[in-house]
């Protein structure tokens, strides 16, 4: 079973977000669930800094072995920054996707809607297995 | 419901991610797919491979029957050997390609693909029916474990007395590997070394098992469909559904030379390859190397100029050539200046010889 923190915000595209309490800037990765299941991840896209995204919009791919997954904006807002370690390395992807993995920061615009809790996501993985 | 191997209850406890293939229940990967790759590539690898299909025809016209019902010359095979060949229909389309393993003179076993052992079983019926010959399905009562990788002999040294250095490439023996019958040929699909392991059902977990143990100290991992995908496609070798189908002539897949129109009698295809044999194929099948970072998949357009000039059978990221590789149909003539359209972005391609990988021997 996947680690799935309690401290975080997600979403059902698989992204996880965290500084959502200060309402100011989040910080995106992918889940461990969806690293897990894409397998070896080998190449990481991000948005542009700079760049204004809608909620829902694609601003991303990560592509394994195996498949690629596009990544969606779970806020709107300005991109303020991108992980240059994970285009480098997107093995961090699969070994620390809540650390070392995060993809992009996201300067809030308007207000954060739909997302996921804790245990309405573990719900949604416990889903998708059976 | 997919069926699951013998194995399956090993591939749990070793906590493989399972997925459906070709109606079986196969181990995708057990941890990392890259790993897997590297491990075959470098030391060795242990695939289970049960859901191929073992077809065996006895008797004393097996060999006509093969060469009437098949492209190759099989009945000039000698006991021990091995081919590499295809079955097709009458309008030459290919069926499948199969590996022809002849145990003696009166008998021979087909190893065909899971997704078509069914179809090939029942065409060699229909096809040995003038005969002398009993084709019989066995897939049901073997097992198939490989290990693939260049110390794949010397771990599998320790558990047989077979002669095992004396086995040449595309050669079988039947022999006891840890107390267990098995017929051990020197064959795979991963351009390495290595040897497929043929073994009754009850076997195949006890000689897993000990394959595990015998390799440990050599390296040896287990290793799931993903590597092995990514492996043969590096090899340059054919996945039937990609690179092969019933639409395509050995020909059009630059596989002509498995067609023996030189073998005695007539056989199911054969006008049909004959009338096209010296034609130039409309498409060819080519090795892509991307100059980016982003994948060609299966099915995506190879472009030139914009236009659409050919597809992609198979891709993925080559560990070997730190780069994404690809085949690709691409028409004849057009085989410069490529693209593949990535989800909408032209990705720019660089066009090789197959294969991409050639193992040091």
């Amino acid at each position: 079973m996947s680690n799935i923190p309690d401290d975080l915000s997600y979403t059902k595209e698989h992204e996880w977000v965290a500084g959502l309490e200060d309402g100011l800037t989040v910080t995106v990765g992918v889940t461990a669930f969806a690293a897990e299941a894409l397998g070896d991840v080998v190449y990481v896209q991000l948005p542009e800094i700079g760049s204004t995204v809608e909620r829902g919009d694609s601003v991303g791919e990560v592509e394994s072995t195996k498949s690629v997954n596009e990544i969606y904006a779970p806020v709107g807002g300005e991109i303020v920054e991108v992980n240059q370690a994970v285009v480098d390395d997107p093995s961090l992807v699969n070994s620390d996707s809540y650390g070392e993995g995060w993809m992009f920061k996201v300067r809030v615009e308007g207000d954060a809607e739909d997302l996921l809790t804790p245990e309405e996501y573990t719900a949604l993985t416990k889903g998708s297995e059976s | 419901m997919s069926r699951p191997t013998p194995l399956r209850d090993v591939h749990e406890s070793l906590g493989a991610t399972l997925t459906d293939f070709a109606g079986w229940l196969m181990p995708l990967r057990y941890g990392s797919e890259s790993a897997e790759h590297k491990a075959v590539r470098e030391a060795a690898g242990l695939f289970d491979l049960s859901h191929m299909g073992e077809i065996f025809l006895t008797g004393p016209q097996a060999g006509q029957a093969l060469d009437h019902a098949l492209v190759g010359h099989l009945s000039a095979l000698t006991p021990g050997r091995a081919r590499y060949t295809m079955i097709v229909d009458e309008r030459g389309g290919v069926l499948d390609d199969l590996i022809v393993y002849r145990l003696g003179d009166e008998e021979f076993m087909v190893v065909a693909n899971a997704s078509n052992y069914e179809k090939v079983g029942n065409e060699l019926k229909i096809r040995s029916k003038a005969f002398d010959v009993v084709v019989e399905d066995r897939s049901d009562q073997y097992a198939l474990i490989a290990v693939q990788g260049p110390r794949s002999q010397e771990i599998l040294a320790t558990l047989t007395d077979a002669d095992l250095a004396g086995l040449k490439y595309y050669a079988g023996l039947p022999g006891v590997v840890d107390g267990r019958q098995a017929l051990i040929a020197r064959t795979g699909y991963t351009g390495e070394d290595g040897f497929e392991l043929f073994v009754a059902n009850d076997d195949a977990v006890p000689l897993w098992h000990a394959l595990t143990a015998a390799g440990e100290p050599y390296g040896l991992k287990p290793a799931g469909l993903s590597s092995r995908d990514t492996l043969r496609l590096e090899a340059g070798m054919p996945l039937y559904g990609n690179e092969l189908h019933a639409e395509l002539t050995p020909f059009d897949a630059g596989l002509g030379r498995v067609v023996k129109f030189d073998k005695p009698g007539d056989f199911v295809g054969r006008s049909a390859l004959e009338a096209v044999k010296d034609d130039t194929p409309r498409r060819r099948l080519v090795g892509l190397v991307a100059r980016g970072r982003r994948v060609p998949r299966h099915g995506y357009p190879v472009t030139k100029d914009g236009a659409v000039v050919g597809v992609v059978t198979s891709g993925a990221p080559s560990q070997t050539l730190g780069k994404p590789i690809a085949m690709a149909y691409v028409d004849t003539g057009a085989e410069t200046g490529l693209a593949v359209d990535i989800r909408g972005s032209h990705e720019p391609m660089d066009v090789v010889e197959l294969p991409f990988y050639r193992r040091n021997k």
